[in-house]
This record gives C-alpha cells, sequence and structure tokens, in this order.
C-alpha cells in the first residue's frame, strides 16, 4: 500500500519533471490559468479596436490627416525593439530549458533593457507630441476637427494603455530575473517564467496591430 | 533534440528557429512600413492588416509555443478569437451599413 502510493507520487514527480521534492505542482493548469487572463486582456484591447473601428470610418479624412503628426520612424524603432524583445525574452526560456542560466539570465536582462529602451522612445515620442501643444484637452487640440480629437485620443489611450503593459512587464519580468537568482525559477520548474513570456509576447502582439493602425495611414 | 515528446514541458524549440522566426518579422515590419508609402488606395489598410495578421500567427505559434502545446490550447484560442471576431462583425454590420 505503502509502496504504490510511494510509486504514484514518483511518478507524478517525474512527469511534471520534478525530482528533488514532492510538492504539489500544476503547470499545465497555471498555463491555462495564465491564457484565460490573456484573453480578457484580448478583450479590453479588443473593444478599444472597436472604438477605433467605428470611429475610423466616421471620421477617415480626419484620422488621415492626424496620423501624419505622429513619428514613423520611432513607431517603426518601437517595433522592431518589443519584436527583439521578443526573441530575447523565448530565448531566454529556451536557454533556462537546456541548464544554461546564465545565458538565460542574459537573455532576460535584454528583455528588461529593450522594454526600457522602448519606454525611453515612448518618452521622447510623447514629449514632442506635448511641446506641439498636442494633448489631451490641450488648446491646440480642442482647436481641431472632432475626428483629429478623437484620433488623439484613442492615440493616447491605447498607445498609453500598451505601453503601461510594457511598465508592468519590466517589473515582472525584474522579479523573474530575481526568482531565478534565487533558484525559485529552476531548468525543471519554470512555469512562472514561461508564464510571463507568454504576458510579455501578448504586449508584442498587441503593439503588432498598433503599429500600423496608428503610424502607417498616410 | 526530440520530437515527439508533447508534454507542455519537454518539447525544446531550437535558439535557430527563434532567431529566424524574429528575421521573418523583422523583414515584415519593413515590408509593411515600405508597402504604407506606396499609394494602394483601399487595398492599404487590407495589407497592413494581413501583414500584421501574419505576424501574430507566427508570434503566437512560435514564441507562445502554441504550435507545441497540447492540442487543448489551441481549441481555447480559436473560441477566444471566434468570440472577438463575432463582435467585430456584428458590430461593423451597424457601422457600415448604417
Amino acid at each position: 500500500m505503502i509502496e504504490a502510493s510511494h510509486s504514484d507520487i514518483a511518478e507524478q514527480a517525474s512527469s511534471s519533471a520534478t525530482h528533488a521534492h514532492h510538492v504539489h505542482r500544476d503547470d499545465f493548469g497555471a498555463k491555462i490559468g495564465m491564457w484565460l487572463f490573456l484573453f480578457t486582456e484580448l478583450l479590453l484591447f479588443g473593444g478599444l479596436f472597436i472604438i477605433y473601428m467605428a470611429y475610423r470610418q466616421q471620421y477617415s479624412d480626419a484620422f488621415h490627416l492626424a496620423a501624419r503628426e505622429l513619428n514613423t520612424s520611432i513607431g517603426t524603432i518601437n517595433t522592431i525593439i518589443l519584436l527583439t524583445s521578443s526573441l530575447t525574452m523565448a530565448l531566454s526560456i529556451a536557454a533556462l530549458q537546456r541548464y544554461k542560466i546564465t545565458l538565460s539570465l542574459y537573455m532576460l536582462s535584454a528583455t528588461i533593457l529593450l522594454a526600457f529602451g522602448f519606454m525611453v522612445n515612448k518618452y521622447f515620442e510623447w514629449t514632442a507630441k506635448f511641446s506641439h501643444g498636442i494633448f489631451p484637452g490641450s488648446e491646440e487640440l480642442t482647436a481641431k476637427s472632432s475626428g483629429e480629437i478623437i484620433f488623439f485620443g484613442l492615440y493616447y489611450t491605447m498607445t498609453g494603455l500598451h505601453g503601461l503593459h510594457v511598465l508592468i512587464g519590466i517589473i515582472i519580468l525584474t522579479f523573474m530575473f530575481v526568482f531565478i537568482k534565487r533558484n525559485s525559477i529552476t531548468p525543471t520548474n519554470y512555469i512562472k517564467l514561461e508564464n510571463s513570456g507568454l504576458y510579455w509576447h501578448l504586449v508584442d502582439l498587441i503593439w503588432i496591430f498598433l503599429f500600423p493602425l496608428f503610424y502607417l495611414i498616410h | 533534440m526530440s520530437q515527439e515528446q508533447h508534454t507542455a514541458h519537454k518539447h525544446q524549440v531550437g535558439y535557430g528557429t527563434y532567431v529566424l522566426i524574429w528575421m521573418v518579422l523583422l523583414s515584415l515590419t519593413i515590408t509593411t512600413v515600405a508597402v504604407s508609402g506606396i499609394n494602394l488606395g483601399d487595398f492599404i489598410l487590407f495589407t497592413a492588416l494581413l501583414i500584421a495578421l501574419v505576424k501574430s500567427i507566427l508570434v503566437v505559434n512560435v514564441f507562445m509555443h502554441i504550435k507545441f502545446d497540447e492540442p487543448i490550447f489551441k481549441v481555447f484560442i480559436s473560441v477566444a478569437i471566434l468570440t472577438l471576431l463575432a463582435v467585430f462583425i456584428l458590430i461593423s454590420f451597424d457601422i457600415f451599413f448604417r
């Protein structure tokens, strides 16, 4: 009886790849939970994209006019930064799986640095807009047509909410760095890093759609 | 590397695959920027969204591992995306055919 239950535990442990201790772990469940959260994010941004679609239909010309104010180069650079950070995130997990902890930490640091780079660009981009008097409620902006006001409203809301996600991502990834350092994330137990990676890729995914819809309409 | 291990944690994707996908994503980004300068009329939005769609399929499948995970994740994602798509389509009827 004891033998049987022991082998059960051993089987469970080996199937979830833990060897050292018999703590209950459900990586599959953790991943499903993460995806459910990502779906709520999808709906959050999805709703904003619906508003964008409706107003772009109504104020097509004003949207094209207003979009000329946006800096395509900064948008493109930020796209490249985010795509590269997604690569380093994926590489960080791949390295950890291969027991290359130092490489994993380097890749994770690169991801965090790239995320900072994105925010620095965003800072310069928004500061330039502010200095041109384009910010929510400014005299310059409220003098424009309703379509342009809505365009900039959506621009600040959607890229702002996305930027907030990048900031939260920086915090989460920094925690993951510490967890790897403290052996709370290991080559056999890295679901936390994997789920953080999923979040980070979602942030990248949202930007993949924000970029053409705001920066590439001429 | 193992080919037939399908548990969430066993399948390892090579570094090379990730780098390759990253290069494809970068070229698609450059393409979408280059194409936006050409006057394609109504096709501008269509092309931009098509490229964004291809990019997101690559990110979800490779970076987010969905291609290698249990099939149930594909079901979940399909349901979520179809729900969002249904909302988009129903609302667009109201917007475009008013």
